[in-house]
């Protein structure tokens, strides 16, 4: 048993897992600047850029988002091919879109037609990263925008008292307060994050949701028969209680984070520590 | 072929009424409107069942989380930690394929197995658990007065559940449980994407988006179809759930009512 659970075939699933860890943990980071971008955006000075960061917020949030996933990773896929297309072949006659097929030229082929493997998977993957990225930067940037809005008045103006500029009040005062506030609505998202993994099947990479279903039938069109029965219903359960520890782990650290930051802010929470410590 | 034609023939597709071809070429506007809306009758389906439902189990479920018998209390966190503690595409398939092996013990679990029932069942339970954890919030929030003033007034037990707790529980809860129900009604876009087969290509909405999608390798019509039909369903919604608010708000001062804060969630 411990031996068939080891096998060639079954070390793909166990680096899966590594690539759903590795996606959260590219993800995470690009999604939080673009959602800190947003928010900058949404309260900027100038009009347009307001516009666009308010826009931005509202389009991704109104729209079920798996609905997103998929029109995203096509979309992203021609955008892409389109511009290179443009560019490397500027003397093709035909129209690209021809009735219901996207042409483009060969040498504009996304990735190109004879790359590796390798090349191929991790363009799935990026693309897969810039859609997770799009995606959770609008729930972010509303998060962040509500919590610079919860940063009391007066800490702003007190700065613009001592004549800090507009710049300097927003990076001294504004950043390094506002995270106490959106903690709560970040830690959600994380949780929402490591909830929305799964859909990476969807978007075509080989995650694990794909290899429970290879591994866990009887036989696949890639591989002949498996020594056991119909066992898709074990490697989900796995895969159920992988997330469950998942979140619980989450839940442990960010309850942590959580109290580490109150420490010392003029919050409920932090009130609420310095009567525990006196 | 009129478009009138179109809607007679494909308008019920999606409950295997009409024809039973899919369209395979020349495909119009009106073609894709049709289908996708045909397919938003099983959106609205599941969501409609699950929520309703699921509601009287989320009360349950929060009234056993909230109480002080341990009997009670762990059944209730666990199930919630449960579900709402892992996504609910791996709840999809871990419930196909458990359907699937239970339906070789006993011909009972047959029509689990169809996306009409399994699926519903798992929408079910994982509505119930996220409403409750809404409730169960709002329930710590009732004012301690309130519960004070029916005490003096000699209600106790059921009468004071009843005409009490339960509807200050629902009023403090009602802006929450709006979002709650947006949010089902986006996450049963999952339902024919996960283990469940759809029969016959009787699928919802986005089965029949996807269809389009992959036959013309043009994502920009039928997706944004898709959200303008989701967008009128979550406009519905709030209209009908803001009513509701209103009316269990009616007893306070206006400046106090709480409003329904549209809040969209992200996937489950």
């Amino acid at each position: 048993m411990a031996c068939y659970l080891t096998t060639g075939k079954h070390m793909s699933i166990y680096t899966s897992v590594l690539t759903v860890l590795l996606l959260l943990g590219i993800t995470a980071p690009i999604a939080l600047a673009f959602g800190f971008g947003g928010a900058t955006a949404a309260r900027s000075q100038i009009a347009p850029l307001r516009w666009f960061g308010k826009a931005y917020i509202a389009i991704v949030r109104g729209v079920p988002d798996i609905a997103f996933f998929l029109f995203f990773v096509i979309a992203l896929d021609q955008a892409v091919e389109y511009l290179r297309h443009k560019v490397l072949c500027p003397d093709w006659e035909g129209p690209i879109r021809q009735g219901n097929d996207f042409v483009v030229c060969q040498a504009a082929k996304m990735p190109l037609g004879n790359a590796p493997q390798w090349v191929h998977e991790s363009y799935g993957f990026g693309l897969a990263v810039l859609t997770f990225a799009i995606v959770f930067g609008a729930f972010a940037a509303n998060v962040l925008f509500g919590a610079m809005r919860a940063v009391p008045r007066a800490q702003l103006e007190t700065a613009e008292a001592y004549g800090m500029s507009q710049h300097q009040t927003f990076w001294r005062i504004l950043v390094p307060q506002m995270w106490v506030y959106a903690l709560p609505g970040l830690s959600n998202l994380w949780m929402v994050l490591i909830k929305a993994t799964p859909l990476l099947f969807l978007l075509g990479v080989e995650d694990i949701v794909y290899w429970a279903r290879e591994l866990g039938g009887t036989k696949t069109p890639r591989f002949t028969d498996y020594p056991h029965g119909d066992w898709r219903m074990w490697y989900f359960l796995a895969l159920l209680v992988f997330y469950l520890l998942f979140t619980r782990v989450s839940e442990i650290v960010l309850a942590r984070i959580m109290s580490r930051l109150t420490h010392g802010q003029a919050t409920a929470g932090g009130e609420a520590q310095r009567k525990a410590t006196a | 072929m009129s478009c009138f034609q179109t809607i007679q023939d494909y308008g019920l597709r999606a409950i295997g009424i009409g024809e039973r071809l899919l369209p395979r070429e020349d495909f119009t506007l009106c073609h894709q409107f049709t289908l996708i809306g045909s397919g938003m009758i099983w959106n609205i389906y599941f969501g409609l069942l699950a929520l309703t439902l699921g509601f009287f189990l989320a009360t349950a479920l929060a009234m056993g989380k909230a109480s002080s018998r341990t009997l009670f209390r762990k059944p209730s966190e666990w199930f919630i930690f449960l579900f709402r503690g892992s996504p609910l595409f791996i709840q999809f398939f871990f419930a196909y394929f458990l359907f699937l092996n239970l339906k070789s013990v006993h011909p009972f679990f047959e029509p689990f197995t169809a996306a009409w029932l399994g699926a519903l069942v798992v929408l079910f339970f994982n509505t119930a658990a996220y409403s409750a954890e809404i409730f169960y919030g709002a329930l710590l929030s009732i004012p301690k007065g309130d519960i004070e003033a029916a005490d003096a007034y000699g209600l106790s037990g059921w009468s004071r559940f009843t005409r009490v707790i339960w509807p200050t529980m629902l009023r403090l809860a009602w802006p929450g449980y709006t979002n709650e129900a947006i949010f089902l009604f986006h996450a049963t876009a999952l339902v024919f994407f996960s283990g469940f087969p759809a029969w016959q290509q009787r699928g919802d909405a986005l089965y029949y988006a996807s269809y389009f999608a992959d036959k013309t390798f043009n994502p920009f019509v039928p997706y944004p179809i898709l959200a303008f039909y989701f967008i009128l369903l979550t406009l519905i919604v709030i209209a009908v759930f803001g009513f509701v608010n209103k009316r269990l708000n009616r007893h306070l001062p206006q400046n106090t009512r709480q409003k329904i804060r549209l809040r969209p969630n992200l996937i489950r």
